[in-house]
């Protein structure tokens, strides 16, 4: 097999690694503060690139307002609009459930989930609808030496990547950081600092919420825009955070991008295998090492 | 005594059904009604949430239309063979499931499923997208056609009859009395001496086994084995059957399946908003109404 098509997919497989990264990046800032596992976080991924099409090809007709979000606007306006439903529903719904087993706030997630998919597949294709607003910049394909690849994937990848690492550095290394682990680690002592543990609660939920929805404008060139589009994606990004163990933020996002490779890698080599690879690793890691490979159980 | 009296009542509801009813619709919610009980287990009595039965149930269709048409044997030859495949997938699960608490048991079961999905999508017996077609109903005993919307129905009903009562002895029984103990406080149990992964993983296999006994039915049924049954939409339905009638209790279950199909039932003709209207009783469920319609009723009875 020539070596230029193992690094192809090895390219496309870190192009999915990239999401897988974001998604669990998000899922795990989000249980880290709240205990709460979001369901809805695929739905949100697939809200982002909802918002990015409409903006662009539907405000006129549905909302009256003659204007256009390019790609590049709806990469600011996307993430806001996903976050402020984030902020919304944790607000109104999920403040209610802290004080009950873990499970209910999946099982609300998971009800907002079927609303969100059932709202879309109302309106929109469930087969897809392809996202027409890619910049001319993007187009194309660029000469990496050794091969030909899409500019638009190699953006996505390195867009995708700086966010992912500024994320972990604002968290790890700054003031604003160290408050929020300091009330992952102990709320009760961090509200008595005079921090506003419930505000941070909130804005966390509302920023993990963003990083699906921004995500999900990424996504919305590359695979066609579907109310589907996050419901089977959230299931894979489960079993890399089972995988990675939600301890670290680190781990998040290089088990999302190594998962994402050696997804792209069983293409080549064995291709029936590719939709089931992670899960079985998932097992895997179950069996020698249950907490996961950079987990810490809670 | 409140129980004997339901189960009266529900036995002679069961055995008039079919002469005021579509008896192929009282069926599907009676395959329903085991699934949702044999859910329950699992997380209203042992407090585990298991995201991924519907495994359980599909694969069990699959395994049991494939024995009755392609190698010729009885419906009951086939159920019971369909049953057993999910007794040992169960003890596969919950070995590896147990292995992890809580929020991340619901993620592994939910991933496990997930790898069933597509081998039942990707293998080349089970017809793909279209499903399992064409199994034939055949003969119980080699005696009584099955192909007789009477005599399937009340083998039907038989089943669920069955499967509710094992579940009812298992919930009554000292095994049940610990499962219970551990949903209320593990550490304590633990602490008592009782090998908690051990009832957790037995729990686990007879949730599963009956879910599969409910899924491969209604393959015989509806003479179909569908890729929907496995979907991880169907684990989120029964979970919110069991919810929607009351968590832990033994008559919720069976209230929440009749309710919730008889509901998507009436909606069917609303498309895509039957999901968008599923998810806000999800909703609510979650929010205000935990206790589910049997736990309200079992409450307003004890206070009076």
């Amino acid at each position: 097999m020539p070596i230029s098509v193992i690094l192809a997919q090895a390219l496309l497989g870190l192009n999915v690694g990239v999401f897988y990264a974001m998604l669990s990046l998000g899922l795990a800032v989000i249980f880290g503060l709240l205990n709460i596992i979001n369901f809805a976080h695929g739905a949100m991924y697939m809200l982002g690139a909802f918002v990015a099409l409409i903006g662009y090809s539907y405000l006129e007709q549905w909302f009256g307002i003659s204007a256009q979000i390019g790609f590049w606007g709806s990469l600011i306006v996307a993430p806001l609009v996903v976050g402020a439903l984030g902020v919304l529903i944790e607000r109104t719904m999920l403040k209610r459930l802290y004080d009950l087993d873990h499970i209910y706030g999946l099982l609300l997630t998971f009800g907002i989930t079927l609303i969100l998919q059932g709202l879309f597949s109302n309106y929109f294709n469930v087969a897809g609808t392809p996202y027409p607003a890619t910049p001319d910049v993007l187009n194309g394909v660029m000469n990496l030496g050794f091969m030909y690849f899409p500019t638009y994937r190699i953006f996505a990848i390195v867009f995708s990547l700086v966010v992912c690492f500024v994320t972990w550095y604002v968290i790890e290394h700054t003031r604003l950081g160290s408050r929020l682990r300091a009330g992952v680690e102990n709320p009760q002592l961090t509200q008595a600092f005079g921090i506003n543990v419930p505000v941070m609660i909130t804005l966390t939920f509302g920023f993990g919420a963003a990083l699906a929805g921004l995500a999900g404008v990424l996504a919305a060139p590359i695979y066609s825009v579907s109310p589907l589009m996050g419901a089977d994606l959230i299931i894979v990004v489960f079993a890399v955070v089972v995988i990675g163990g939600m301890g670290s933020i680190m781990g998040a996002i290089l088990s999302g991008l190594a998962l994402g490779l050696i997804e792209g890698l069983t293409k080549v080599i064995y291709p029936p295998a590719a939709s089931t690879v992670i899960f079985f690793l998932m097992v895997l890691v179950l069996l020698f090492r249950p907490a996961g490979l950079f987990g810490k159980e809670k | 005594m409140v129980n004997r009296i339901l189960f009266v009542l529900m036995l002679i509801a069961g055995l008039s059904a079919p002469f005021f009813a579509y008896p192929v619709f009282v069926m599907d919610l009676l395959c329903f009604a085991l699934f949702a009980c044999a859910f329950n287990l699992l997380l209203g009595y042992t407090g585990l949430l298991s995201f991924g039965h519907a495994a359980f149930f599909g694969g069990a269709a699959y395994v049991t239309g494939y024995v009755i048409k392609a190698w010729g044997f009885s419906p009951l030859v086939g159920i019971l063979t369909g049953t057993a495949f999910t007794l040992v997938l169960g003890y596969v699960f919950g070995y590896l499931a147990i292995r992890r608490q809580g929020i991340y048991f619901a993620m592994v079961t939910l991933a496990l499923a997930q790898i069933i999905y597509f081998m039942i999508l990707q293998l080349p017996f089970t017809g793909g997208e279209n499903g399992l077609q064409g199994i034939p109903r055949g003969h119980l005993f080699g005696l009584i056609s099955l192909n007789d919307p009477l005599a399937m129905y009340y083998f039907v009903f038989s089943i669920f009859l069955i499967g509710f009562l094992i579940i009812y002895r298992t919930i009554h029984s000292p095994f049940g009395e610990v499962l219970q103990a551990i949903r209320e406080n593990e550490p304590r149990a633990l602490s008592l001496g009782y090998d908690v992964d051990r009832f957790k993983l037995l729990a686990f296999v007879i949730s599963a086994t009956l879910a599969g006994l409910a899924g491969a039915t209604k393959a015989v049924v509806f003479q179909f084995a569908s890729l929907t049954s496995a979907h991880w939409q169907t684990s989120g339905e029964v979970i919110l059957m069991t919810l929607v009638g009351g968590l832990g209790t033994v008559f919720g279950p069976v209230v929440g399946a009749l309710t919730v199909g008889a509901l998507s039932h009436q909606l069917s003709s609303f498309g895509s908003w039957v999901q968008v209207i599923l998810g806000v009783i999800f909703v609510i469920c979650v929010l205000v109404f935990r206790r589910g319609i049997v736990g309200e009723l079992e409450r307003l009875v004890r206070k009076r």
